[in-house]
């Protein structure tokens, strides 16, 4: 069987008809737009990767005290918590680490932590919402706020964190079926796919910080369980079955997580779905960019779409991908100072004040 | 087994379903015979899908000084309350005059003050108010309309006369809980309503617009109406999403909000947008900090200018807090029959002002006897019941009063009316008050129904949320039983 042509990526020259008066969003509107989205997409990411390296610890029993520290130690480096991790617990086990990433309110990158900042944003515009979307948001939080580690330990982690991908798949499509194609949608979706893009990066940034037991494991059982894990963490593994079927190999991972046409989270796909959304966001119509969060976009999608895997590996896998983080997050400060005018957060005064009336 | 298996006690009171003697009024007859029929079991479980429905939908209020669960739901009571039509109907004549009066009573006040002259309310009141905003005279609002949005809290004594206890003219709320537990209704009793003829509330949020576009500056055709709140933290946030997305307004807060050149502009992603007419959830006191308390960050700095020069049109209009103070509440039926030489169709109750000398006396020498309120406090805070107070509280408030009597009334306890109520397993009375809402634009219209709240605590009298409330469904029917 041929596969149908397929079409590389949406086109990035697709120009937006000018806007309706009708559209007009408020500015704090769209932040919230923004950031409900990215803390959906980022709790789902968190789930994944937790579940994924539950599980191959599960499947290597063997794995000694020393190996399993390490192997945590290697999550919390790649997601940048190692210092906050390490300052609230003693060890790092599947327990301790369970409690840190999903329900512990100090690490603002826990599960929980991300949901109740998704839902405080959808609350601040709920109006601007579907009920479904918001319900959906709100059922999920009602969830994580009834659940603690030992139940999810009493319970088995794979429910738990198949109902809070499920959720957050739910909301997705749900954003999809029940929200207007407007302004607000472009924001909604250069949020969630910066985040995406973000995490996937990391995600194959953790099999960076995995020390192998031993050089003669390397290809062997262990490996090929960490690169599959890795896969599963962002979701791949059927996807890239579908595109080398024969095995697992390290490169053609990175390769296909970092460079995919079509697999919707490779970085790739992600920016360029970031340059599109940003280009309508920002009014950019022309061929050559006009502002500087267009250009760093512009350049980051042309890299992506030109470098090859050796280039990047004889580069450095690592640094290659610390660099995609950063133009991310550059590109996605920019956008937000383009288009607010101030920060969305309440400060304690304020909400007092709020209080008062 | 159903609810009305155990004994009800209607009580030395006025009961909403049962008449003395024990029979069922007429018009909960037929709500009678179906909860009759309804299995415990079955109700129960209505009950908790109700409740399940409110938490996930967020049909919330936020607790203050609650770090943990901030939020919860406004307990709500499946037992409807139900107003026959005719008794509706004077009501609703009733209301009408008054908000009527009191629009006329807040023009005079702001211009000629013929009433002040006429000596019909005393000078010394109005001035003393706290509310009155002398920055405010001679300003004429669009249409002479002051208050647009009402919210009058209605009691019933021991026979069963309804009373105006309050008139709520600055930012009345709990509108969105009657609209919400209508729906909560029909989803438990959807065959109930259409045998029962209940007169819909749901127009309510399209009045609203209406009411606000008719006030909106002439020079657009398509005005741009905004809902000004306070923000995501006020305890009445879901209300202000609520009624923004029902009439598909924008919600903003202060800070959205900017004045140029006595314009008001909404920042928007693709720039400023101009603001015509403003449903403001906030208080005068914080709505422009260039003119009230300069500390308030909620407000916009030039708002108040913006609305002098007939830029910006505010629902409701500043300084409309004089009329609905405690104190000028005693005169309202003398405001009504002076502006429109009628008698009051709904009285007052009894009430003695702390600063009259006589007055004074009495209330000092019979306190204990009596409801004790502060002028200007809400949320059945800064109140003394009399008969259920201690020694201490009594002796407290006597010294209050003592020292400060323009800041108190005092009025005859009223034995308020009770519904039949599910608390703890079985039906008890418990007593009950009603808010409907009046809306003023090019008419003055009463949405059939209302917020009911009861009071949940087995003999309490506080109706308010904030202190152990919760709200029935209210029904006004369309014929009569």
């Amino acid at each position: 069987m041929t596969a149908p042509a397929r079409k590389s990526v949406p086109a990035a020259s697709k120009i937006p008809p000018p806007r309706p008066q009708a559209n007009v969003m408020l500015s704090r509107v769209a932040h919230s737009l923004y950031w409900m989205s990215r803390y959906i997409e980022r709790a789902e990411n968190i789930a994944r990767l937790l579940e994924v390296n539950l599980q191959f610890i599960l499947d290597f029993r063997g794995y000694d005290d020393a190996h399993l520290r390490e192997h945590w130690g290697s999550i919390l480096n790649s997601s940048g918590d190692q210092d906050l991790f390490d300052k609230h617990y003693e060890s790092a086990d599947s327990r301790s680490v369970t409690e840190f990433f999903a329900f512990d309110l100090r690490n603002t990158n826990s599960i929980l932590s991300c949901v109740f900042a998704a839902r405080e944003n959808a609350r601040m515009i709920r109006d601007q919402i579907s009920v479904e979307m918001w319900e959906t948001i709100n059922e999920l939080y009602l969830f994580l706020k009834s659940r603690s580690t030992s139940d999810v330990w009493a319970a088995g982690p794979y429910e738990f964190f198949q109902d809070i991908k499920r959720n957050s798949h739910l909301f997705q499509g749900l954003t999809d079926s029940t929200y207007s194609r407007s302004e607000g949608w472009e924001f909604i979706q250069f949020g969630k796919f910066v985040e995406r893009a973000n995490k996937t990066a990391r995600i194959l940034d953790v099999k960076y910080h995995i020390l192998l037991p031993s050089a003669g494991d390397v290809g062997g059982a262990v490996d090929t369980a960490q690169w599959q894990a890795v896969l599963r963490s962002a979701s791949a593994l059927e996807a890239y079955r579908k595109f080398y079927v024969r095995e697992i190999l390290p490169w053609k991972v990175a390769e296909f997580l970092i460079f995919s046409d079509s697999f919707p989270r490779s970085i790739h796909f992600c920016v360029a779905q970031i340059d599109d959304f940003l280009r309508r966001i920002l009014g950019e119509s022309g061929a050559r960019p006009r502002t500087g969060a267009a250009r760093s976009s512009r350049k980051l999608l042309a890299n992506l779409q030109a470098l090859t895997i050796d280039e990047v590996l004889k580069e450095g896998l690592h640094e290659f991908l610390v660099d995609i983080g950063t133009s991310l997050e550059n590109i996605s400060d920019e956008v937000v100072q383009t288009t607010m005018f101030y920060q969305a957060e309440s400060t304690q005064e304020e909400q007092q004040l709020q209080q008062q009336q | 087994m159903s609810l009305l298996s155990n004994p009800y006690d209607p009580g030395d009171f006025f009961d909403e379903m049962y008449a003395a003697g024990g029979d069922v009024r007429p018009h909960y007859r037929s709500l009678v015979e179906r909860l009759g029929t309804l299995p415990l079991p079955e109700f129960e479980r209505r009950r908790a899908a109700v409740d399940l429905a409110f938490l996930r939908r967020g049909v919330t209020f936020t607790v203050y000084n609650d770090s943990e669960g901030t939020e919860r739901i406004f307990p709500f009571d499946l037992i409807p309350r139900i107003i026959p039509s005719r008794e509706w109907s004077r009501l609703e004549a009733g209301l009408i005059q008054r908000i009527t009066a009191l629009n006329l009573f807040l023009h005079d006040l702001y211009h000629d003050q013929k009433i002040l002259k006429d000596n019909v309310v005393p000078a010394a009141q109005i001035l003393s108010a706290r509310h009155f905003r002398r920055e405010f005279m001679n300003f004429g609002v669009p249409h002479d309309i002051y208050v647009h949005i009402c919210g009058t809290d209605l009691i019933r004594d021991r026979d069963g006369s309804y009373l105006v206890l309050e008139d709520n003219l600055r930012c009345p709320s709990g509108v969105s809980y009657m609209i919400e537990n209508r729906s909560a209704m029909r989803r438990a009793f959807p065959n109930l309503f259409q045998s029962y003829g209940v007169r819909p509330v749901e127009g309510y949020s399209e009045l609203l617009l209406k009411s606000l576009l008719h006030i909106a500056p002439d020079r657009s055709d398509k005005p741009n109406v905004v809902l000004l709140t306070p923000g995501v933290y006020n305890s009445a946030y879901f209300e202000h999403c609520f009624l923004a997305r029902q009439m598909g307004i924008p919600i903003v807060e202060g800070r959205d909000l900017l004045v140029q050149d006595t314009r008001v502009y909404m920042r928007t992603t693709s720039g400023l947008l101009p603001v015509d007419v403003i449903y403001r959830r906030i208080d005068d006191d914080f709505l422009d900090p260039a003119v009230f308390r300069p500390d308030s960050m909620l407000g916009v700095p030039g708002l108040v200018a913006s609305y002098r020069a007939g830029n910006v049109a505010l629902a409701n209009s500043i300084g409309t807090g004089v009329a609905d103070d405690k104190v000028i509440y005693a005169y309202i039926p003398k405001v009504i029959k002076y502006y429109l030489d009628q008698d009051p169709i709904l009285p007052n109750v009894a009430t003695y002002l702390a600063s009259e000398p006589a007055d004074r006396k009495f209330i000092l020498e019979n306190i204990a006897k009596l409801v004790v309120k502060s002028a200007n406090e809400a949320g059945g805070y800064g109140m003394l019941i009399g008969p259920a107070a201690t020694k201490e509280e009594v002796a407290d408030f006597r010294a209050k009063v003592a020292a400060n009597p323009r800041n108190f009334i005092a009025q005859d306890p009223i034995m308020l009316s009770r519904s039949p109520t599910w608390c703890d397993n079985r039906l008890e009375g418990r007593h009950i008050d009603l808010r409907p809402y009046v809306l003023c634009g090019e008419k003055t219209v009463v949405t059939p129904g209302g917020l009911t709240r009861v009071a949940l605590r087995k003999g309490s009298l506080v109706v308010n949320s904030s202190q152990g409330g919760g709200s029935k469904d209210t029904w006004v029917l369309a014929d009569e039983k």
